[in-house]
């Protein structure tokens, strides 16, 4: 048996590929599989409305982002109970085509598979306390939205149907 | 009492600071804390409403009441809804 494979914050690169296999390595020693496995990446592009990006850095709280992502985990859980997710979300300054966040989704089927990943990055947005800060040609902006509030139930309705259209 | 503050992102580059250490009265709340960071680094103050807030890692609410030593951090907001 072994160990479940745990969300992460971490400065270093990302990649899809060994967070699958290690979710999937899980999930086979467990003894359940999964019908579906479903990976997202989230990339740095080139432009932001119309400006040129040189580069990005994101910040995070990372003990409550954490925290957040079990909890996502759990709200995930209570919509579709076959999900298993896993989140590694990047800090520190990303350069143009690095993946920001990984995350892999697992379900009994694959519909709920790739329900289960678009809620997670939708919450991601909402609620983990990450920030980003966008370095153009011609200056900088941090990206502010929302406030970060997990118990905003309105927002967690809107994740969930955007993880259902 | 003595609390210690932490200020992410934008905050912190407003205050100019990534953590202070501020003084509030027993059954201070977290309103009153920010308050006092306020005060301290007035560039943050017009933030206000749209600051949420964290007591030992963990999310809080602008009533929460800290005690001494605990660890207040103040969040502006993330990248929310956007088609980021």
């Amino acid at each position: 048996m072994i160990s479940a494979v745990p969300h992460a914050i971490t400065r270093d690169p990302l990649a899809v590929e060994p967070l699958l296999a290690a979710l999937e390595a899980e999930l086979r020693a467990s003894g359940e599989g999964c019908g579906a496995l479903v990976s997202f990446a989230g990339v740095v592009r080139a432009t932001h409305q119309g400006r040129r990006v040189r580069h990005l850095e994101y910040e995070a709280f990372d003990a409550l982002a954490l925290r957040v992502f079990d909890r996502i985990g759990t709200e995930a859980r209570d919509a579709w109970p076959s999900a298993r997710l896993v989140i590694h979300h990047r800090t520190g300054r990303l350069a143009i085509g690095e993946a920001s966040v990984v995350i892999v989704a697992a379900a009994a089927h694959r519909a709920d598979a790739f329900r289960v990943c678009r809620y997670a990055i939708e919450r991601v947005k909402q609620v983990a306390p990450i920030w980003k800060h966008e370095f153009f040609e011609d200056g900088e902006a941090w990206v502010e939205g929302a406030v970060a509030d997990p118990d905003d139930e309105a927002a967690r309705r809107t994740a969930l149907e955007t993880a259902c259209a | 009492m003595r609390v210690t503050v932490t200020l992410f992102a934008r905050l912190r580059e407003l205050a100019g600071r990534e953590s202070l250490a501020v003084d509030v009265p027993e059954g201070a709340t977290v309103a009153d804390v920010w308050t006092a960071v306020g005060a301290a680094c007035p560039g943050v103050a017009p933030f206000g409403a749209s600051v949420s807030s964290a007591v030992n890692a963990e999310f809080a609410r602008r009533h929460t009441v800290v005690r001494e030593g605990d660890d207040v951090a103040f969040l502006p907001p993330v990248s929310g809804g956007a088609q980021t």
